[in-house]
């Protein structure tokens, strides 16, 4: 079974996030890493692999050359190779034009399973999964916290607002995976080493079949006018603690007159 | 400008989200349209006219019946195309989030989330969201039409203002992928447990206790306190903390007028159920963790060393 985890370098939390406010774009000059989230969804493909014995993890996905170093963490934990859409008319691309460009790449790995992460810890949309499903005319199972794979088919167990719906859907199909549907491994000293010697290829719109003027900017259906800081929330306090932490939050409390 | 409004159905009744965005709708002028989809739900299309819609479309039918995005898809798509609808708002939801995606790839048009505000400028519409977690304010736009919209739960309130609304039947013609998908059982959370909506105290357990067993500590923290537990959606699908103890995007809002987070990282979908707490005091060992950009008094520190101890210090106060 061939499995296709669509992963994205995010820039780092510990990193200030800003977006730049000439190009109104996330400002991706900070090294980038692995979306958290996704890294649930290459655990979740890693055990699916490892329970039949068989088959193939391949990391899918689109951003500047640059985000390699990040994703490269997949490859450490044990998917086998990275697909990486990189190219510079892909930039600025928006949730019409990102799921074009990524459908054009599943198509020619032609998964029979395609697993998304939670969400983009940038983005925080959590609905790309959907839109590149209508692009490769799959069946969707979104926000799964169980995946059980058997035969010919998956069965996701998801929660909404009013309690868990459990969903079938025959392979081929997409799914994205919840964060608490497992504890992502940690990458070994040898998965690491090994990580640089697997298969990455950088591919470029042409290479995949797409059109460039489907795809970033000029692709994009959505813009942004303008930016403003968000009104401020007033006093705040963050400390370290150094053994009294406990003291100074009922000192805070008493102060507030919370106690 | 032609505005269509997806509305929800939950428990044989439009989803009072989803009135408040067809309210919105009704106020940016032009003509006002709502959609339901679903099985034996053509009763209740006639009450959105109540709330502004002049027509609602209907898609009645027995492969409509389970809450899922793919067919409800095929049924808008065929909506718009047939009647040129200029804008496509949804209100937030598990549902209507894969919905309104799959409809902005399906008919290529742009699709905006997260927004706090839609409104009509010079027959533009113009949505305002924050973005990075909360920490920029954005005003977005659309390039073409038909634009589509999640407008984020909460935002607005349903208004009854008492008009009448045309019922027409939409076309539906469903794809054989979109069909594929099917619900198998279904598990209403029970609704009873602690009612954390009314405490005045909250302390909320995340992922970062560890372990079920840990909510215990959270249990005593509340107990001195004389407050209520809440939970996190990762520990309620971990099966570490009831359903009904679960804020946030999907789960309950709380207003208490004091939340103590403990090992919750604080994502955005967390933070709309408790934003409006009066004072917000977080532990997170990770000093980077998002809930200390809105909390008023942020500990770095290890929850296990810190619980037992205020617990100790709370309880000798008396
Ligand atoms: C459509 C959708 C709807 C959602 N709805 C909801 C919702 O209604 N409610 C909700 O809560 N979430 C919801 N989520 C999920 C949300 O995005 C987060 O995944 C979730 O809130 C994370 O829960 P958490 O903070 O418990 O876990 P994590 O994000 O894993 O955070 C655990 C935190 O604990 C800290 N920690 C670990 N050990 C310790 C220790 N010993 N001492 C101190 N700190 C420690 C870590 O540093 C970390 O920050 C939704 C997501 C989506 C996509
Ligand atoms: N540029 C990208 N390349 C590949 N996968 C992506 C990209 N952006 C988002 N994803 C995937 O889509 C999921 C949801 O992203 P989002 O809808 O942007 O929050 C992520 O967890 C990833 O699995």
């Amino acid at each position: 079974m061939r499995i296709a985890v669509c992963v994205k370098s995010v820039p780092d939390a510990g990193s200030a996030r800003r977006i730049d406010g000439g190009t109104k774009r996330l400002d991706r000059s900070a090294d980038g890493v692995l979306n958290p989230y996704d890294a649930n969804a290459i655990e979740e493909a890693l055990r699916i692999q490892e329970a039949t014995g068989e088959g193939e993890v391949v990391l899918v996905s689109l951003g500047p050359e640059k985000a390699l170093d990040g994703i490269r963490k997949g490859l450490a934990m044990g998917a086998d190779r990275v697909v990486l859409v990189s190219d510079d008319a892909a930039a600025g691309s928006d949730l019409v034009a990102t799921s074009y460009a990524l459908a054009k790449a599943l198509e020619r790995e032609n998964a029979d399973l395609v697993l998304f992460g939670q969400q983009a810890s940038d983005s925080d949309g959590a609905v790309l999964w959907a839109a590149v499903a209508d692009r490769l005319r799959r069946p969707l199972i979104s926000q799964v916290a169980e995946l059980t794979v058997s035969g010919s088919s998956v069965t996701g167990k998801r929660q909404t607002e009013n309690g868990y719906d459990t969903i079938q859907a025959p392979l081929p199909a997409v799914v994205a995976v919840s964060d608490a549907i497992n504890e992502p491994r940690y990458p070994s000293l040898k998965g690491i080493m090994g990580a640089k010697k697997k298969p990455q290829d950088i591919v470029s719109l042409a290479d995949i079949g797409a059109e460039a003027g489907r795809a970033g900017e000029a692709g994009s259906k959505t813009t942004v006018l303008t930016l403003s800081p968000p009104p401020p929330r007033g006093d705040s306090k963050k400390i370290e603690d150094d053994g009294t932490a406990a003291e100074q939050i009922v000192a805070f409390l008493e102060e507030k007159k919370l106690l | 400008m032609k505005t269509l409004v997806f509305l929800e159905t939950v428990d044989g009744k439009l989803h009072a989200g989803s009135l408040g965005v067809l309210s919105r709708a009704a106020k940016l002028g032009g003509e006002v349209a709502g959609v339901v989809i679903g099985s034996g739900v053509a009763g209740l299309a006639e009450g959105a006219g109540a709330y502004g819609a002049q027509v609602v479309y209907v898609a009645d039918d027995a492969r409509l019946e389970s809450a899922l995005p793919q067919p409800r898809v095929d049924v808008i798509a065929g909506l718009v195309t047939a009647q040129g609808f200029d804008n496509v708002l949804f209100a937030q939801s598990v549902l209507a989030s894969d919905l309104a995606a799959g409809l902005a790839a399906r008919l290529e048009a742009g699709v905006n989330w997260d927004l706090a505000g839609v409104e009509e400028r010079g027959g533009e519409l113009i949505g305002t969201r924050a973005a990075l977690g909360d920490s920029v304010y954005v005003e977005v736009a659309w390039k073409g039409t038909p634009r589509i919209g999640i407008v984020r739960s909460g935002t607005y309130a349903a208004e009854e203002t008492g008009g009448s609304a045309r019922v027409e039947n939409a076309a539906i013609e469903l794809q054989d992928f979109s069909t594929a998908a099917v619900l198998v059982s279904q598990d209403r959370a029970e609704q009873s447990g602690p009612s954390i909506e009314e405490a005045d105290i909250i302390v909320a357990g995340g992922r970062g206790l560890g372990a079920a067993e840990h909510f215990k500590l959270a249990e005593e923290l509340a107990e001195v306190l004389g407050g209520a537990v809440a939970s996190t959606r990762a520990v309620v699908d971990a099966g570490w903390y009831p359903y009904a103890t679960q804020v946030g995007q999907t789960g309950k809002t709380i207003t208490p007028k004091l939340y103590i987070g403990l090992g919750i990282s604080g994502a955005i979908q967390h933070k709309v159920g408790m934003q409006g707490s009066g004072t917000i005091v977080s532990i997170n060992k990770d000093g980077h963790a998002p809930i200390f950009d809105y909390s008023d008094l942020g500990i770095v520190g290890d929850l296990h060393t810190i619980v037992p101890k205020l617990v100790e210090l709370l309880r000798a106060r008396g």
